[in-house]
């Protein structure tokens, strides 16, 4: 019940958060939008393996 | 069923179901064994990652659901079955938002695809829902102060007493079945689609398209 309770707590910080003026983000959700960005642009450029067999 | 003339002329309802669905998709466009040389680029990938992480959210979501919304508060198995349901819904949203840029960037609307497109939209929009509601159902404080925001929200929108988010079994039947089922139908939708009009090539590959192709003959003949 305790171990319950503690959990239902959620006594984990809230993380950090980056601040440009009136524009702020939490460094987690940049980082994934980054990763998102650097996939996309990778995915353009890079050869997929075995590709350009078919028609 | 009867044939005149190697003609099916059976006028039956599902005879012309059939005849419908067999002329807009037939098997080998449902289930084809080769694609266009352009779908092999990292690009194309991203979709059928988002649709399979979307399978690995519902599996571990059904196993969740064996055991009810506080199991992952008192078992360890309980807590990386959640977390594998969490994590699955970050590649979800991670796969399509590029999956998205990258068919928003090559136009993919193109050769009468439209209907792709809006299903792929509407299919993220619920999707945001969905997850929202998620949030709704962790039984914890987290979740208590999300619903007492969100309610606000809700209630300045004009919905709030049809969509109660501090009502924890409406939000929970929404977040395992209908909002689930809404997603499901829509992805499938989406996909049926893209088997109908063919992946969408590459800008610079636009007259490699059958389906404008089809669209600049009928153009002539008509002019």
């Amino acid at each position: 019940m305790i171990g319950m309770l503690v959990a239902g707590a959620d006594l984990s910080p809230a993380g950090i958060f980056l601040r440009w003026g009136i524009f702020s983000i939490q460094l987690g959700n940049l980082l994934v939008i980054i990763a998102m960005l650097v996939l996309f642009a990778v995915a353009l450029v890079l050869p997929f393996p075995g590709g350009r067999r078919d028609k | 069923m009867t044939h005149l003339d190697g003609i099916e002329t059976d006028n039956t309802w599902t005879g012309r179901t059939r005849r419908w669905l067999l002329k807009r998709l037939p098997p080998d466009k449902l289930l084809p064994n080769t694609q266009p040389s352009y779908v092999a680029s990292w690009i194309y990938v991203f979709g059928m990652g988002a649709i399979a992480s979307l399978l690995f959210i519902i599996v571990s979501g059904v196993v969740l659901s064996f055991n009810g919304p506080m199991w992952y508060h008192l078992s360890v198995l309980g807590h990386f079955v959640n977390s594998v349901h969490l994590w699955s819904v970050e590649f979800f949203f991670f796969f399509m938002v590029i999956h998205m840029w990258g068919k928003f960037w090559m136009a993919a609307w193109r050769g009468h695809r439209v209907l792709t497109w809006i299903t792929g939209v509407v299919s993220f929009a619920v999707s945001i829902v969905a997850a929202f509601t998620g949030y709704l159902v962790q039984t914890n404080f987290d979740s208590e102060w999300i619903a007492f925001q969100a309610k606000d929200a809700l209630n300045a929108a004009g919905i709030g007493a049809w969509f109660n988010v501090t009502n924890f079994g409406q939000m929970f039947m929404w977040h395992i079945l209908l909002l689930p089922a809404a997603v499901f139908v829509i992805v499938a939708m989406h996909i049926v689609l893209v088997r109908v009009h063919g992946v969408v090539p590459p800008l610079e590959a636009d007259d490699t398209d059958a389906q404008l192709v089809g669209q600049e003959a009928s153009h002539v003949a008509t002019h």
